[in-house]
């Protein structure tokens, strides 16, 4: 296996984009990215795109070669893969693409993600969601996406003692973060009772326990490290990819307090990296909904099983505190354009070891660490990056 | 929906019938061939089991955004039931206002109407759960 690098990367804005279609996300992140690593075009041996659902959201299936074909790529013959896993289709695609990289089958390789929501209503795209978990045996009983979350947070709530306080300061810490972010699709920080006093989605979760519907698009460029010099200055290293699966309805699994997926993933992540949780200095972690993210840091052993809606009450995943959680915004701020997101936080991740991430900058940032899940978490990718000494 | 996707679940919907793994023991629902735990050593070895449809409640939320064929019902209760046979179920609470229902709550399914293919389609009927 050979050392893997991201040598660009580009964002669009995330939000509700209403005079950009898919097309027109997908090539502003993936020109934004070849323009940051300085390549033509003429460079590039593949291209990997993770989305969600662009049949159901824009009638458009076989997206990839779509998107490949708009930016230049047809008359080069550019092979372009589309991947698929829910709401982790973005950290899939980047795993794919770094092993494409890391195997030697290609050199070069240009890994997007891109979602486009907005031109269906919000119930519909609620239903295209609830699909991601198991559609036979929790969705036909009338069960959303946001329902499956909450009886996770209402029985983390009873085992725990985790309050509507503490999910609550997920949502204010990530708008905080949100607000210092210039893509992100809600720049204005809440306060507390804004959050604890919402409308009730799916109780017990309320409307900024939940992550918005968003349109957007992220793209990086991946390199073999020993020829990323040759395009940057700041090459960041992938130091590791873990992934894994679970049971698809969050019924048939053990606990519903955890996701064996993320600790596993998380696991394989670390291990191969050789690093430990505290050897990361911020994470992106996958906060469709504030319980997600309390979860999510107890499962990837920054906090113990039990504490994540402490420590977050308590500051502890705030910039520059002891692990910076989601300084982009994540989700619930920056936005959830799905099939965007995992590849959306390796750009957030890649700014903030670049040293570029301007008032949200976390200090000494070495390390950091994306978290990508789908459905209910029957799909868990992490990926570790790391600054090249 | 298509008719025939809810119409060929119709056993376990209708009836509850799960499996139970002969190796284990463990019981499954819906029906699987093969038992995650024992994997190779459950094949063949997987029985029918009817479930009693009793059971307490793990975990609920009351839907107040819910799904647009769920529209009329909004407020709503979903819940993940522990039945007695030791498998995990989702279903709806009906039959009560949606706060009656709390983690430990006795219920019992019962057969009601999940939904229809609009005005003029097929019905579709399942389970439900009501507090004991």
């Amino acid at each position: 296996m050979r050392d893997v690098a991201i040598i660009g990367i580009g964002e669009t804005k995330f939000g509700e984009l209403w005079e950009k279609s898919l097309r027109d996300l997908g090539i502003e992140a993936g020109f934004k990215a070849m323009e940051d690593a300085g390549l033509s075009g003429k460079e590039l041996d593949a291209m990997f795109v993770g989305n969600m659902s662009a049949g159901q959201l824009i009638d458009q299936e076989h997206i990839a070669p779509l998107i490949a074909d708009y930016s230049g790529m047809a008359e080069k013959n550019l092979p372009a893969i589309r991947v698929e896993a829910a709401s982790a289709s973005g950290g899939l695609a980047l795993s794919q693409g770094y092993m494409a990289v890391a195997s030697g089958v290609h050199d070069i390789v240009v890994v997007g993600g891109a979602e486009k929501m907005t031109d269906v209503g919000d119930e519909t795209a609620g239903e295209i969601l609830a699909k991601t978990a198991d559609q036979e045996w929790e969705a036909v009983f009338g069960a959303t996406l946001g329902s499956l979350y909450a009886m996770m947070a209402r029985r983390h709530m009873k085992d725990y003692g985790t309050t509507k306080e503490q999910l609550a300061a997920v949502a204010v810490k990530n708008h905080l973060n949100g607000s210092m972010n210039p893509n992100a699709q809600f720049r204005r920080a809440i306060k507390p009772e804004m959050a604890i006093n919402s409308a009730m989605v799916a109780d017990p979760l309320g409307t900024f326990d939940c992550a918005p519907l968003s349109d957007g698009a992220a793209a990086v460029i991946l390199a073999p490290l020993d020829k990323a010099k040759k395009y940057t200055d700041t090459p960041i290293k992938i130091l590791s990819c873990g992934q894994a699966g679970d049971y698809m309805a969050l019924h048939d699994r053990e606990s519903l307090t955890r996701m064996d997926a993320t600790i596993v993933a998380a696991k394989k992540a670390f291990k191969y990296a050789g690093l430990k949780p505290k050897d990361i200095q911020l994470a992106e972690v996958h906060d469709n909904f504030t319980i997600t993210e309390i979860m999510a840091i107890e499962d990837l052993g920054f906090f113990k099983k039990g504490q994540g809606g402490k420590a977050t009450e308590d500051g502890l995943t705030a910039l520059n505190s002891k692990i910076s959680v989601n300084t982009s915004g994540g989700l619930k701020a920056k936005g959830n354009p799905v099939g965007a997101v995992g590849v959306g936080q390796a750009v957030e991740a890649v700014i903030q070891l670049r040293g570029e991430a301007g008032e949200r900058q976390v200090d000494k940032a070495e390390n950091a660490l994306l978290h990508n899940i789908g459905g209910t978490g029957s799909t868990a990718i992490v990926h570790i990056l790391g600054r090249v000494r | 929906m298509a008719i025939a996707r809810f119409w060929r679940e119709n056993e376990s919907r209708y009836n509850m019938q799960g499996k139970k793994c002969g190796v284990c023991q463990k019981v499954y629902f819906p029906a699987r061939d093969m038992c995650p735990k024992c994997r190779r050593d459950s094949m063949g070895m997987m029985k029918k089991i009817q479930l009693t449809g009793k059971g307490e409640v793990i975990s609920y939320s009351i839907i107040h955004d819910g799904l647009p064929e769920f529209h009329m019902q909004i407020p709503y209760t979903i819940a993940i039931i522990e039945l007695e046979e030791g498998v995990r179920i989702t279903g709806q609470i009906v039959d009560c206002k949606p706060d009656c229902v709390d983690i430990g709550s006795k219920v019992e399914s019962v057969f009601r109407k999940l939904g229809e293919e609009g005005k003029s389609g097929v019905i579709h009927y399942g389970y439900k759960f009501k507090l004991i």
